[in-house]
């Protein structure tokens, strides 16, 4: 099967003087293109360190991250963040939207950092209006973050994360401030660009949003501890 | 970054976000980038009108004053009689015109203060025993009639001619041509009127500003006939005289090179017929020019240095800010890193928003800057205006405010605005740098 990411025994080790927090220790998933997965854990189980790995935020200890076909673990700074850039679009539990910035200058955030730093022309301008009407906002694209709802702004981020056309979304927690009406509407948009074929890896810990998602992952001290279709 | 107009286009739009503080930061630099411009406008304006006077005197003259030498406590000479006997002599003159090969041109002058009246019309004027030369030398032209001539010289003829301000008071709507007045209880005649000059200003300690529109013309031979050498003053229960053959001699140098050389032999030559160089000065505008080009180069130091400090000051301001404004976007950094920024995006982010921010302070200050002469305009009206409220106009403060001519010096404009950006840059790379350094995760989860 066609392989959208894959970790490979995947090790992060926090040094903190006296002693060394094995945050990660050693966790293998592969993440299938189209794979819809829902990762699951209490707090201090592992599953942010892995979002970050993840998201290449950070590069593992010990293990390999593969996306793309390429081994982030031992890439640099520059190259870690020209794939996060390329290959993974992030979704974030409170937006992080850029205040200043109307919604179209949000969306176009991830295009003034493209490899090359291509112009912005009319191509990406018609492209962030199409992603700005598929995710309804079409009518509000010179509105600033405060002028919108919770719901709007995480409309906003799904657009942002979709610019550059990545390999994986990585949600965090994407409805976590929603309130469950909202929180159908995104869970349903992610369902349908998952639909469209997308790979949408999200981190949760509500087990209703999580029971949307094609499979689930437990996570335990730093190791994957279960593993399967909810309620599996 | 190929982007640079959007760039600027988003820094300006995170600057504007705090219009109040961006505005206060950038005032700093406004400050600094006026001082520079407008203190250089106003040592530019002064040296110009430094050399103005110097070239009005001429740059190869070299002029001789007899200078009222300072009370002597224990009176030698003067106490026995009650004439004071000072300043150049006829030998003097005969010495320096003939003996000194480099001297072209020597233009003795005699001036008298004293009364002169036309009808029931009555002035004080300076009266100028001078030579035909006198004319030249001032720059002073004629409006009617003609100036004194070598005739006149010879003959000791009783002719004047009377400068502006002279003839204005004097005749006012009559044609003074051909008319008479009255000096020290002979008549003379006018045969000339001289148009306005402006009037020169001090020039060192040696010679007093110069208004030449009270003056009277008369040759020089003349006035030693009539009125002699001796000037006694009688007021109300004083009496003193004072002897002066000559008060001025004007010297013109034939070789530009050689006249601060001839000055030298001046000095030395003069010792010859005075005891003492108390009773004489000499003044040489071309020493006077490199003095006052000396002076300049010493003002624009210790302006440079000031506008240094100032902008400095101002550097540090934005840089204070800066560092305030990447703690407070630790988050928006986070967010653009996860987004795909490079450190060296951020740097550029923030780099650019500094040099955006001390570059518009920088042409705020060239504007401000440019606006000086006009300021000054304007400044010295409401001082003109106040001079009778409580005399300002008339302090020392007001004289050196309406003396000042502030021109702006088209080359320090690209420099200051040059200096700006350089500024933004030196002050601004750091809290960039610091900003693109931040952990992302660290600061995607800052609050």
């Amino acid at each position: 099967m066609d392989m959208a990411a894959q970790v490979i025994d995947l090790q992060k080790h926090y040094d903190l003087g006296p002693v060394v927090v094995k945050a990660l220790r050693g966790v293998t998933i592969d993440f299938p293109k189209g794979d819809f997965v829902a990762i699951m854990g209490s707090s201090g189980s592992g599953k942010s360190t892995l979002l970050n790995l993840l998201g290449a935020l950070d590069r593992p200890t010990l293990g390999k991250y593969i996306i793309g076909g390429k081994d982030v673990s031992l890439m640099s700074d520059d190259q870690l963040s020209s794939i996060r850039n390329e290959l993974i679009g992030f979704i974030f539990q409170s937006y992080n939207l850029i205040p200043q910035y109307t919604v179209v200058e949000n969306i176009e955030v991830p295009l003034h950092y493209r490899t090359g730093y291509p112009p912005i022309g009319a191509k990406e301008s018609k492209r962030i209006e199409e992603l700005a009407a598929m995710v309804g906002l079409k009518d509000r694209l010179d509105h600033r973050p405060f002028q919108l709802s919770g719901g709007q702004q995480q409309r906003v981020a799904i657009a942002r994360a979709l610019v550059n056309d990545p390999q994986i979304i990585l949600a965090d927690e994407p409805t976590g401030n929603l309130d469950s009406a909202t929180e159908a509407e995104i869970m349903e948009m992610l369902l349908a660009l998952n639909r469209e074929g997308r790979t949408i890896i999200m981190v949760t810990h509500e087990p209703a949003v999580a029971k949307l998602a094609k499979r689930q992952i437990y996570m335990k001290d730093g190791v994957v501890a279960g593993e399967g279709v909810f309620p599996g | 970054m190929p982007n640079l107009l959007r760039t600027i286009q988003l820094a300006l739009k995170s600057l504007m976000l705090h219009k109040l503080r961006s505005g206060l930061t950038m005032l700093g630099i406004v400050f600094g980038v006026f001082s520079v411009i407008a203190m250089l406008a106003i040592g530019e304006g002064a040296s110009q009108q430094a050399q103005q006077q110097v070239l009005e005197l001429g740059a190869t003259n070299i002029i001789v004053r007899s200078v009222k030498p300072p009370k002597e406590t224990a009176g030698s000479q003067s106490s026995s009689s009650f004439v004071l006997r000072y300043g150049l002599l006829r030998a003097d003159y005969d010495l320096l015109s003939k003996t000194i090969p480099t001297v072209e041109q020597a233009i003795p002058i005699r001036e008298l203060t004293k009364s002169c009246r036309h009808l029931h019309r009555e002035m004080n004027c300076r009266i100028v025993g001078c030579t035909p030369e006198y004319l030249d030398v001032n720059h002073l032209a004629l409006a009617q009639g003609r100036f004194i001539s070598d005739k006149d010289r010879r003959d000791k003829t009783n002719v004047a001619v009377l400068a502006s301000g002279s003839a204005q008071d004097l005749f006012q709507y009559e044609d003074p041509l051909g008319q008479s007045i009255k000096i020290a209880d002979r008549y003379y005649t006018i045969v000339g009127v001289t148009r306005a000059r402006e009037a020169s200003a001090a020039i060192g300690g040696s010679m007093s500003g110069q208004d030449y529109n009270n003056d009277v013309y008369i040759p020089l031979e003349t006035m030693r006939a009539r009125m002699g050498d001796l000037d006694i003053d009688r007021t109300t229960g004083s009496f003193s005289a004072e002897q002066i053959e000559l008060n001025q001699i004007t010297l013109k140098i034939n070789d530009k090179d050689r006249v601060e050389q001839t000055a030298d032999v001046i000095r030395e030559s003069l010792k010859q017929n005075h005891k003492s160089d108390r009773d004489y000065s000499i003044v040489v505008p071309l020493e006077l020019l490199r003095q006052a080009e000396q002076l300049k180069s010493i003002f624009n130091v210790v302006l440079g240095s000031i506008a240094a400090i100032s902008l400095i000051v101002g550097g540090i301001g934005i840089m204070n800010i800066m560092l305030a404004t990447v703690t407070e976007r630790t988050r928006e950094i986070g967010i653009r890193r996860a987004l795909g920024a490079k450190q060296q995006d951020i740097t550029m982010q923030f780099l650019t928003e500094t040099i955006v921010l001390s570059g518009s302070g920088g042409l705020i200050g060239i504007i401000l800057g440019l606006m000086t002469p006009f300021a000054f305009r304007l400044i010295k009206v409401i001082v003109e205006n106040l001079i009778f409220e409580d005399g300002i106009a008339g302090s020392d403060l007001g004289k050196m405010l309406m003396g000042m001519n502030p021109q702006p010096v088209p080359a320090s404009l690209p420099i200051a605005f040059g200096i700006s950006v350089g500024i933004g840059v030196m002050f601004g790379l750091y809290p960039a740098r610091a900003a693109a350094r931040l952990d992302p995760i660290e600061a995607l989860r800052h609050e």
